[in-house]
C-alpha cells in the first residue's frame, strides 16, 4: 500500500515561500477596492494556501485513496451545510411573507 | 448434539475485581459496561416518562406544576435521546461484535474505546447534576432564544453533559471507521462483511460529519448565555432560526445514528433465522449508505412552520422523501428473505416481526409530516410525537432488543428463559402499539405536544396510551430480571446456538479476549447458508 | 514497510499484525478526526457568513478597528510553524533524530509566540470595550464612513444604513464569532502545543525511527489543520473591507 513519502527539503521551501507571497497579496488586495470581488479574491486565496497546505505539507498529494476521500468528503459535508442553510436564506424576501398570528 | 461446556478460560473470566473492569481496553469489556451505564440512564429516562404519563391520565393538570412538567418531557428527551439512543446498538452491540465480525482482535484504537466512555460518564454526570440541580426546561431542543437567553433552569451544565457526550460519540464512530477499514482479516473484502458492519459504518460517518455541528451550536448557545455573546438571541440581533438549522444538521442525521445499526441488527437476525442470505445483500449494504447521505440533506422538514421560507421548504419537503426509497428497499429486501423462508418464533424474531410493523407504521407516518401541507396542520401536535416515538423506539429499541436477546448467548455464553423472552417481547409490541398508536389520534384530533393539561375529550385516549405505557413498562424491565438471571443460572449456550454463519460464532462463547486464538482466514460469503454449512454449524 | 517480516517492533500494539497496519490505521484515525473539525468550524463560518450577508455595514466597521499588523504577523508565525512541523515530521521519516526535536521545538516556539500575540489583542479588545457582553460598546466612528456602504439587503425592508444602536448590536455579534472562532483556534494550538511537548520529549527519548512515527505524522496532520482553520479567519475577521 503507500510506503511512506518523503519529499525534498526544497519543496518545503518553496511552498512556504508560496505561502508567504499569497498572505502578502491577500493583505494588498483587501485594501483595493475591487467592489464585490473583495470577497471573492480572498476566499480564493484562502482556497488556495489551504490546498498548498493539504497537497504537500500535510502529504495528501502522496496518500492513499482513501485519504483523498476523507479530505473532499469533509468539503462535500460542509457544502451541504452551507448550500442548504443558504438556499433558506437566500429566498428570504422573495415573498412578502407573514408569519400566521401576526 | 452434545452438550456444550462453558469454557473456563474467557474475557469475563480474565480479571477480576473494579479495578480489572474500569480500567480495560477489551471492546467486550467496555461493552458491558456501555450496557451497564445506559441501562441505567434507559430506566432513569424511562421514570420521567412515567411522570408524564401519570400527569396526562387526567386532564386538569392536577400532578405536577406546568413547570415540573415542562422539566419532565426535557430530561426524559435529553436522556433518552443522548444518553440512551445514540449509544445503545453502536456503543454496546457495535462495540462488542464489530472485531469479531471482521477477524479482528479489538478496535483499532482500545484506549481511546475506553475513554470514549469516561466521556460518556462525564457527560452523564453533568447531565446528572442538572436534574438534582432542579431540572432543566427548554425540551431536548434547547431551542433559542429561550435556552439561552431566557431560561432560569440549568441549561448550562446539561447543554455541557450534551456537549460532552457528543464526543464519545465521536470517538466510537472514529473507531468503528478505522476499523472496519484497517482491521478486517485477511482475505474479508468490504462485500463479504455482515451488514451489521455495513450499517454502523455508515452509523459512524453520520457520528464523525454530525455531532461536531451540534457541538459548535452548544458551544455559541453556551457562549451567549454564560458570556452575554450575542449570537443567536433575536434582541441581540441574531436569529435563532439559525440555530435551528445548525441543530437539525445534526439532530436529523442523528435519528439515523439510532435507527441505521438497528437495521443492521434486523439484517443479521432475519437471514440467521431463515436460513437464507439476505435478498439483494448489495442494495442493503448501499441502502446503509444512502440513507447516511440522504440523512444529511432533509434536516429544515423539522422547520417548516418557523419561519424558513417556502422555497426552502418545498425543497426540503421534496428531498424528504428521498430517505423513504433506500428504506423501502430494505423492508423490501427482508421481506423477499423471509419469503419461503423458515419462519421461526424465537424471541429475537419476535423482535423482528415487532419492528417490522413499527418500523413500517414509523415510516410511512413520516411521510404525512414530510409533505409540507399535512405538516403545517400536524406540527407539534401528538402526532409528531408518536411519529418519532415509532422509529426512535418502536425500531431502535426493538432493533436494540432483539439484538441484545440475539447476542447475549455469545456475550455471556449462557440461555435466557425461552418462554419469559418471548412473553417479554410480546408484552414490549403491544404495549408500544397501545402508548403510541392513540397518540397518532389524539395529534389528528389537534393535541399539541408539551401540555400538561388537555380537554376533557381527549381523555379516554389519554389513558389508553397511560395504560399501554405500564405494560410496555413491565415489558422493558421483564428482560432485567431473566437476562440478569441468566448470568449464573442460564443453561450453557455453546458457540454458535443458533446455527448462524458469520464469524462471531466461530470462537467460544464467551469469547476470548483477544477473540480468535489465530486470525480466521478461510473467510465464507456473507450469510453462506447452505446445506452443508448448516450441517457444520449445527454440530457445533 | 510493507510486506516482509520484521521481527516485532517494540512499537507495535498486540492488535496489530504489522507496522505499517498499525501506522495506516494511525493516519486514517487522524484524518477522520480533522474530518470531524472540518465540520466543527464549518458550523462557525455558515455562521459567520449569514451575519456577515446581513450585517455588512457592521462587520466592515468592525473589522477595520482590528489592528492588522499583530494578524499579520501571526500569520507568517502559523505558516512559519507549519513550515517547522513540517520539516520535523522530514527528519523523523529520515531518522534524523536531533533534527526531529529541533524542529518540534521550533515549533513550540512558534505556536507560543502566535499564543503570546493573541494575548496581546484580545488584551487591547478589553481595553477598547470591544469583548461581548454587558460592558461591550462599540464606537461609531467608523460607522459613518460604512453608512456609504450599501449592506446586503437580507430581508425585505431592511434598513441599509444603521442607526447607532443596531450599529452596537451587530458589531457585538461579528465580535462575539471573532471571540468564539479565535478563542477555540486558540484552545485548538494549547492543545496542540501540550501534544507537540510530549512528542518532542518522546523523540528525545528515542522513540522514533523512520519505521516508527506515526505520533510525529499525526501531531503535525492536526498542527496543519489548525494552521488551515488560521488561514482563513485571518481574511474573514481582519480584512472585511480595508478599502476607502
Amino acid at each position: 500500500m503507500s510506503s511512506v513519502h518523503v519529499s525534498p527539503l526544497s519543496t518545503y521551501l518553496t511552498i512556504f515561500t508560496a505561502l508567504m507571497v499569497l498572505s502578502a497579496i491577500t493583505v494588498g488586495a483587501a485594501f483595493v477596492d475591487l467592489g464585490s470581488l473583495n470577497p471573492v479574491v480572498a476566499l480564493a486565496i484562502a482556497g488556495l494556501k489551504a490546498t498548498l497546505v493539504i497537497l504537500y505539507f500535510m502529504h495528501v498529494k502522496y496518500s492513499s485513496r482513501l485519504t483523498k476521500l476523507t479530505v473532499v468528503l469533509s468539503m462535500f459535508f460542509v457544502a451541504i451545510l452551507f448550500a442548504e442553510t443558504l438556499m433558506d436564506y437566500a429566498t428570504r424576501g422573495w415573498l412578502n411573507y407573514v408569519p400566521m398570528g401576526q | 448434539m452434545e452438550t456444550p461446556v462453558y469454557p473456563a478460560h474467557n474475557y469475563l473470566s480474565n480479571g477480576h475485581g473494579l479495578k480489572s473492569w474500569l480500567l480495560t481496553k477489551d471492546h467486550k469489556r467496555i461493552a458491558i459496561l456501555y450496557l451497564i451505564s445506559i441501562s441505567a440512564f434507559f430506566f432513569l429516562g424511562g421514570l420521567f416518562a412515567v411522570g408524564i404519563r401519570l400527569e396526562l391520565t387526567t386532564p386538569q393538570g392536577d400532578l405536577f406544576q406546568p413547570d415540573t412538567y415542562n422539566k419532565f418531557f426535557t430530561l426524559h428527551g435529553v436522556i433518552m435521546v443522548f444518553f440512551f439512543l445514540i449509544p445503545s446498538v453502536p456503543a454496546v452491540l457495535g462495540n462488542f461484535l464489530i472485531p469479531p465480525m471482521i477477524g479482528a482482535k479489538d478496535l483499532a484504537f482500545p484506549r481511546i474505546n475506553l475513554l470514549s466512555w469516561y466521556i460518556y460518564v462525564i457527560g452523564g454526570i453533568f447531565t446528572l447534576f442538572a436534574i438534582v440541580a432542579g431540572g432543566v426546561d427548554t425540551g431536548w431542543t434547547f431551542y433559542t432564544p429561550y435556552s439561552s437567553a431566557s431560561s432560569s433552569t440549568n441549561v448550562a451544565a446539561t447543554a455541557l453533559g450534551v456537549f460532552i457526550a457528543g464526543f464519545s460519540s465521536i470517538l466510537t464512530g472514529l473507531n468503528f471507521i478505522v476499523t472496519i477499514h484497517r482491521m478486517r482479516a485477511p482475505g474479508l473484502h468490504w462485500f463479504k462483511l455482515p451488514l451489521f458492519v455495513w450499517a454502523h459504518y455508515a452509523t459512524s460517518l453520520i457520528q464523525v460529519l454530525g455531532t461536531p455541528v451540534v457541538a459548535i451550536t452548544i458551544v455559541m448557545v453556551f457562549a451567549e448565555r454564560a458570556f452575554g455573546f450575542g449570537i443567536f438571541d433575536p434582541q441581540r440581533g441574531g436569529d435563532p432560526v439559525l440555530f435551528q438549522h445548525l441543530f437539525w444538521f445534526y439532530s436529523h442525521p442523528a435519528v439515523y445514528i439510532m435507527i441505521l445499526p438497528a437495521l443492521g441488527v434486523i439484517s443479521e437476525i432475519v437471514s440467521t433465522f431463515s436460513r437464507k442470505r439476505i435478498f439483494g445483500y448489495s442494495f442493503v449494504a448501499f441502502s446503509s449508505l444512502a440513507i447516511a447521505v440522504f440523512g444529511f440533506i432533509v434536516w429544515a422538514h423539522h422547520m417548516f412552520v418557523a419561519g424558513i421560507t417556502v422555497y426552502a421548504a418545498m425543497v426540503f419537503s421534496f428531498l424528504s422523501f428521498s430517505v423513504a426509497i433506500p428504506s423501502a428497499v430494505k423492508v423490501f429486501n427482508w421481506s423477499a428473505t423471509l419469503h419461503r423462508g423458515s419462519l421461526s418464533f424465537e424471541a429475537p424474531m419476535l423482535y423482528v416481526y415487532g419492528f417490522f410493523g413499527l418500523f413500517l407504521i414509523g415510516g410511512l407516518t413520516g411521510l404525512f409530516l414530510a409533505t409540507l401541507g399535512t405538516d403545517i396542520h400536524l406540527h407539534d401536535t401528538y402526532f409528531v410525537v408518536a411519529h418519532f416515538h415509532y422509529i426512535m423506539v418502536g425500531g431502535a429499541i426493538m432493533g436494540y432488543l432483539g439484538g441484545i436477546h440475539f447476542w447475549w448467548p455469545k456475550m455471556i455464553g449462557r440461555m435466557y428463559s425461552e418462554f419469559w423472552s418471548r412473553i417479554s417481547a410480546i408484552l414490549v409490541f403491544v404495549g408500544f402499539n397501545l402508548t403510541f398508536f392513540p397518540q397518532f389520534v389524539l395529534g389528528y384530533m389537534g393535541m399539541p405536544r408539551r401540555y400538561h393539561m388537555y380537554p376533557d375529550e381527549f381523555q379516554v385516549l389519554n389513558v389508553l396510551s397511560s395504560g399501554g405505557a405500564a405494560v410496555l413498562g413491565l415489558g422493558y424491565l421483564l428482560p432485567v430480571i431473566y437476562l440478569v438471571y441468566s448470568i449464573k443460572y442460564g443453561e450453557v449456550a455453546g458457540n454458535n446456538p443458533w446455527g448462524a454463519s458469520g464469524l462471531e460464532w466461530r470462537t467460544q462463547s464467551p469469547p476470548l479476549t483477544e477473540n480468535f486464538l489465530e486470525v480466521p482466514t478461510d473467510i465464507p460469503e456473507a450469510y453462506e447458508y447452505t446445506p452443508k454449512v448448516i450441517r457444520e454449524a449445527k454440530l457445533v | 514497510m510493507h510486506g516482509h517480516d520484521h521481527a516485532h517492533h517494540p512499537a507495535l500494539q498486540h492488535h496489530f499484525s504489522t507496522m505499517s497496519q498499525q501506522r495506516e490505521a494511525g493516519v486514517l484515525g487522524m484524518w477522520v478526526f480533522l474530518l470531524t473539525e472540518v465540520l466543527f468550524f464549518g458550523g462557525l463560518f455558515i455562521t459567520y457568513t449569514l451575519y456577515r450577508m446581513w450585517y455588512y455595514e457592521a462587520f466592515a466597521a468592525a473589522s477595520k478597528s482590528i489592528e492588522i499588523t499583530p494578524g499579520l504577523i501571526n500569520t507568517v508565525v502559523l505558516i512559519g510553524s507549519s513550515l517547522t512541523m513540517a520539516l520535523s515530521v522530514r527528519a523523523s521519516q529520515t531518522n534524523q533524530r536531533k533534527a526531529t526535536v529541533n524542529w518540534l521545538i521550533a515549533t513550540i516556539i512558534l505556536g507560543s509566540v502566535f499564543l503570546g500575540i493573541k494575548v496581546y489583542e484580545y488584551a487591547d479588545k478589553f481595553e477598547h470595550h470591544h469583548v461581548p457582553g454587558p460592558s461591550f460598546q462599540f464606537a461609531s466612528e467608523h460607522g459613518a464612513e460604512g453608512a456609504a456602504h450599501e449592506a446586503a439587503p437580507a430581508e425585505g425592508g431592511h434598513e441599509v444604513t444603521m442607526g447607532p444602536d443596531q450599529l452596537q448590536r451587530t458589531t457585538q455579534i461579528f465580535f462575539s464569532l471573532y471571540f468564539v472562532m479565535t478563542g477555540l483556534h486558540a484552545l485548538h494550538m494549547i492543545v496542540g502545543i501540550v501534544i507537540l511537548f510530549i512528542i518532542t520529549w518522546m523523540a528525545h527519548k528515542g522513540r522514533f525511527d523512520s519505521e516508527y512515527h506515526a505520533p510525529v505524522e499525526m501531531t503535525g496532520l492536526y498542527w496543519h489543520f489548525v494552521d488551515i482553520v488560521w488561514i482563513f479567519l485571518f481574511p474573514l475577521l481582519y480584512l472585511v473591507e480595508r478599502h476607502n
